[in-house]
C-alpha cells in the first residue's frame, strides 16, 4: 500500500527529473562553456540534493517496477512473497543509491 | 447507427477496441528501461569528475548515441503514459483532466525531441 503510492510519487519525481536530464544533455550539445556552467549547478549542494533524490527515485522505481513486471506474469502474488519482495525493493533502492554515491565520491576524491 | 463521434465513443463508456494498448505500451517501455537505466547510471557514475571532452566523446560514440536515443525515447514515452494514469486518477474536473493529459503528452514530445536532437548534435559533431 505504502510502497504502491511510493511507486507513483517516485514516478512523478522522475518525470519532473527528466528536466534535469534534458538540461544536462542540451548543455553538452551547447559546448564546453555551457557544460561547465551546468556541471557547477548540478554540483552545488542544491544540485546534489536534487540528484540524490533523483537517484533514489530511479532505483526505487526500477526495483519496484521489476516487482510489478513479475506480478504481471503471475509471479509472487502470495502475501508472504509480496511482502518479502517489497522489503527487497526498498533495500535494493537504498543500497544501490548509497553505492552509486560512494562510487561517485570515490572518483572525485581519488 | 450510432451518431457518436469516434472521440465520444473512445472517451465515453464502451470499448474503442484499444483498451490494452496503453497498459501494454507501459510494460514494454518498462521492460526496455530496466537494462537501459542500469547501463546509463553505471556509465554516468564512472564519468563523474570527467572533463567535457570525455563526456562528449562518450556520448558521440555510435553505441552510446544509439542507446542514449533509445533510453530517451523510452523514458519520455513511459513517463507520459504514467503521468496520464496519475492525472486520470486524481484530477476529477473533466476539462482540467483533458487539458492536463494533453499538456503532459505535448511536453513529453517536446522534451524528448529536444534531448534526442542534442544527442544527434553531439554525435554528428555539429
Amino acid at each position: 500500500m505504502t510502497l504502491s503510492i511510493l511507486h507513483r510519487i517516485t514516478g512523478v519525481a522522475l518525470a519532473l527529473g527528466t528536466l534535469l536530464v534534458v538540461f544536462w544533455i542540451v548543455a553538452v550539445a551547447a559546448g564546453p562553456a555551457a557544460y561547465d556552467a551546468a556541471s557547477a549547478l548540478l554540483g552545488s549542494w542544491l544540485g546534489r540534493l536534487l540528484l540524490f533524490g533523483w537517484t533514489f527515485s530511479l532505483f526505487y522505481h526500477l526495483a519496484n517496477g521489476i516487482r510489478h513486471l513479475a506480478w504481471d506474469v503471475g509471479w509472487g502474488y502470495e502475501l508472504g512473497a509480496a511482502r518479502a519482495s517489497g522489503y527487497l525493493a526498498v533495500t535494493a533502492a537504498v543500497v544501490l543509491t548509497l553505492l552509486s554515491w560512494a562510487a561517485g565520491y570515490g572518483l572525485l576524491g581519488g | 447507427m450510432s451518431q457518436r463521434s469516434p472521440l465520444g465513443r473512445a472517451r465515453g463508456l464502451g470499448s474503442a477496441k484499444d483498451g490494452t494498448a496503453h497498459w501494454w505500451a507501459q510494460r514494454l517501455t518498462a521492460l526496455a528501461l530496466v537494462p537501459l537505466t542500469l547501463w546509463v547510471v553505471t556509465s554516468l557514475v564512472s564519468l563523474i569528475g570527467a572533463d567535457y571532452g570525455a563526456v562528449a566523446g562518450w556520448i558521440a560514440s555510435p553505441v552510446t548515441a544509439v542507446l542514449m536515443i533509445l533510453l530517451l525515447a523510452m523514458t519520455f514515452h513511459h513517463a507520459q503514459l504514467g503521468a496520464q494514469v496519475v492525472i486520470e486518477d486524481y484530477v476529477h474536473n473533466e476539462a482540467l483532466k483533458i487539458a492536463g493529459i494533453i499538456a503532459v503528452k505535448f511536453l513529453a514530445l517536446v522534451l524528448g525531441l529536444a534531448s534526442i536532437f542534442a544527442v544527434l548534435m553531439i554525435a554528428l559533431g555539429v
